[in-house]
């Protein structure tokens, strides 16, 4: 043996007390938060609740309710008409949420010692018609109008830093239960098509009245463009750069959409939105950073969550028109992943 | 090459010069306590790394709401931040002839590091601290390995090194295993994770500062006087030394055709459904093999010779992709797969090390181990980027065949490159007397 180890009972003794410290020190900790959850979990919720109970009557948003106290975490809906009102929660945990006035798809995560994540579609009654398990965190979520067509973007994580990285992936989930991975579209741009290796698809939305269209973000070697999708033709072709989390209006004819301003490291998305049929792009006022997939409230206003800076895990929903100048307030209070059902 | 295996033990305890020892076989293996308390520390560390890992990306996604896409970009900076940190560190460690101060340094900046969590908010806080935590971690290797290799048996290195490994696998198995137990208890308890992980760092560090001795004072400084060297000479000394500079040139070429697991988990995924849904299992079950497997492969490597078990783990990597590859899969392929990739860890990770100190001068010891990790660690990356092209050029199957091709020749060329490389490994097989 070329060392022996470092004697001295005075050694073994600071190890055995700090050893016995920082883990005594971290069981307490645990167990505070143990016992905040469990009381948060009973306590009644910050917001004005009404019991679980169907869908209601459309116009309603459906969103994530991230009030604290019971609930937390659920779907919930509040009437188009009193957004700011008491809100009816159901019993469905989910982490992104987006529906009809038939159907809400869920994405949620399954916590256990091994976490894994699915997507649900549910009833009106909130009751689970049919799940499949996606392969990574949930990201974004729509349905197309007539609730046929379902699509799920997810985040797909290594284990660890060192071994995938991040990347998405975007699946359209058609009636019958098949589905596609949008990575498999041929994606063309300028023409030609783009076969790199880093290709990402993300934040699909279905346009109105279509059952082939839908639009949806490709990236690949740091290029970012806004893809005019065809399911039957599994094409993606390019029609405009720098276009994140595309979101069609209900008219059909502008699409709202996150646009990174701030290089790809120090991300600041702004809302901005352009006009299909003239190319023409407005980038409105909202000054903080938007990552989200935004809503469209009505063919004038937006929808979308801002996380919350003071309380983390909680988010509000914020409203801005879509004329130049407008100013964005607050629509719902401790909310996130707004869906308006019409 | 033919560096006396005495010379790892400082002179200490082998007095046998340059002819090596006898009836290495019969040196019965007694396991330093040094290794056993390095391993402790290992597995401890690992346990606050592996668990905040874990959860990082719920974390950042799901509870933060934010896009985790710049995170891949970042951690391939960092990745080539730590593998250069490395190579200081091990300079740093040979120079100063304290290589557990060196370690110290690693261990003590990833759980500083650790403490950011509990107050990190936002992207760039987050950043910054896995950045911190990689770039410890790229400090402590090297010299704890070199503290491992002076302290083990020479008749005994890569079996020492296995249950080092075996200890540090433990800890990283265990990580996600007690971070999501508890999230299973309280759903958003991100803070308590991070605060169990603290916890677990500093345990590591109390018992690598208060237990493992700083060894090498004795054993490396001899040759500190002669080693003048400014820092960028010593890469090229090392090519000078005929038997390291080959087991570079092997590693390397070896880790070119490494492709990364990720690849080969995606594989599996695509394959059958199964692994959708235990995705995070693929890893575990990994881990586990490796951990089963390190004392065993280290053992064997002791006895046959380092060489073979390291050339046979890229056989097992080999049969991996090609397993990955075959048409027909479902759960007995899925579990072949892991236990394939999991033996390919165990036969190289320590021996890699225990080959890298034996043919390593005293006074660079350290130095050379992190030379062939970083070798390993950058030849990897280059890899893993050029097989992301070849997987979308020609499709996933044929792009594992092709790779396993690839592999199959760098294998035959390396037992070509090697084999003139080791007498002193080939001795390993009890042909001296």
């Amino acid at each position: 043996m070329s060392g022996t180890l470092t004697g001295g009972k005075m050694r073994w003794g600071i190890l055995l007390t700090v050893t016995v410290l920082v883990l005594v020190g971290a069981g307490i900790y645990a167990f505070g938060a143990y016992q905040r959850f469990e009381e948060s979990r009973t306590a009644a919720s910050s917001v004005g609740v009404t019991a679980g109970q169907p869908l209601p009557n459309a116009p309603f948003v459906l969103f994530r309710n991230t009030a604290s106290g019971q609930g937390y975490g659920n779907a919930a809906t509040v009437p188009l008409t009193a957004p700011g009102g008491s809100r009816a929660v159901s019993e469905q945990e989910c982490d992104r949420v987006y529906g009809t006035a038939e159907t809400v798809v869920c994405l949620k995560t399954n916590r256990g010692l091994v976490t894994s994540f699915e997507a649900a579609v549910l009833n009106r009654d909130w009751q689970v018609q049919r799940s499949w398990p996606v392969p990574g965190i949930p990201s974004r979520t729509r349905v197309s109008a007539d609730g046929s067509m379902i699509a799920t973007t997810v985040f797909v994580t290594g284990h660890s830093y060192a071994t995938a990285g991040f990347s998405t992936a975007t699946e359209i989930s058609l009636p019958g239960g098949s589905s596609g991975n949008l990575e498999d579209f041929a994606l063309m741009v300028n023409g030609e098509r783009l076969v790199a290796t880093d290709r990402n698809i993300w934040g699909v939305t279905f346009a109105p009245g279509e059952s082939d269209l839908f639009y949806a973000t490709a990236a690949s070697s740091g290029r970012i463009w806004l893809v005019r999708g065809s399911l039957s033709a599994k094409t993606l072709t390019a029609i405009h750069d720098n276009v994140e989390c595309p979101s069609i209006s209900p008219d059909g004819t502008r699409i709202a959409y996150k646009k990174n301003d701030g290089g790809a490291l120090a991300a600041h998305w702004k809302v901005a939105v352009l006009d299909l049929a003239t190319g023409q792009e407005t980038v409105l006022s909202e000054k903080r950073s938007v990552d989200d997939q935004i809503e469209w409230l009505d063919n004038q206003n937006l929808l979308y969550g801002l996380a919350d800076e003071a309380v983390e895990g909680d988010s509000n929903i914020w409203q801005l028109g879509t004329t130049p100048g407008s100013q964005p307030v607050m629509f719902i209070a401790h909310a996130w992943s707004p869906s308006v059902v019409r | 090459m033919y560096i006396s295996l005495s010379d790892r033990s400082g002179g200490k305890r082998d007095k046998s010069q340059g002819n090596g020892t006898a009836l290495k076989a019969e040196v019965p293996f007694r396991l330093s306590p040094v290794i056993l308390w390095l391993g402790i520390v290992s597995m401890v560390t690992d346990v606050s790394s592996e668990s905040v890992t874990a959860v990082l990306p719920l974390y950042v996604t799901g509870f933060l709401g934010l896009s985790t896409i710049a995170f891949g970009f970042i951690d391939g900076i960092n990745q080539g931040a730590s593998a250069i940190v490395r190579i200081a560190a091990g300079w740093a460690a040979d120079r100063s002839g304290h290589p557990k101060r060196i370690a110290l340094a690693g261990y003590g900046l990833s759980m500083l590091a650790r403490v950011g969590f509990l107050f990190a908010g936002g992207f760039w806080a987050i950043a910054a601290i896995v950045t911190g935590d990689r770039i410890g971690k790229g400090i402590r290797t090297a010299p704890r390995d070199a503290l491992i290799s002076v302290s083990a048996q020479p008749e005994h290195l890569a079996r020492s090194f296995g249950v080092h490994r075996m200890l540090d696998n433990i800890g990283a198995a265990a990580g996600p295993l007690i971070a999501f137990f508890v999230l299973l208890m309280i759903p958003n308890g991100f803070s308590t994770v991070f605060v169990v992980s603290l916890a677990f760092a500093v345990i590591g560090v109390a018992v690598l500062a208060l237990v493992v001795p700083d060894i090498s004072a004795h054993g490396l400084k001899s040759a500190d006087g002669r080693e003048g060297r400014r820092l960028f000479a010593f890469s090229w000394s090392h090519l000078k030394e005929p038997g390291l500079g080959k087991l570079l040139i092997a590693a390397g070429l070896l880790g070119l055709v490494t492709i990364g697991d990720g690849f080969i988990y995606l594989v599996l995924q695509a394959r059958d459904s199964f692994a959708v849904q235990w995705f995070p299992l693929l890893f575990v079950g990994t881990n586990v093999v490796f951990l089963a497997l390190a004392i065993p492969l280290g053992r064997l490597a002791d006895r046959v010779g380092k060489v073979p078990v390291f050339v046979g783990g890229h056989i097992a990597l080999l049969a991996t992709y090609l397993l990955a590859a075959a048409p027909f899969g479902g759960l007995w392929g899925t579990l072949g797969c892991l236990v394939l990739l999991g033996a390919f860890y165990a036969a190289t990770d320590g021996v890699l090390a225990a080959l890298a100190s034996q043919l390593t001068p005293a006074g660079k010891l350290a130095t050379g181990i992190a030379s062939a990790q970083t070798v390993v660690a950058l030849s990897r990356m280059t890899a893993s980027a050029g097989f992301g092209v070849l997987w979308y050029a020609v499709g996933a199957p044929t792009a594992m065949v092709v790779a396993g091709g690839l592999l199959a020749c760098a294998v035959v060329a390396v037992v070509f490159v090697l084999r003139s490389a080791t007498p002193r490994v080939g001795a390993d097989t009890g042909g001296r007397t």
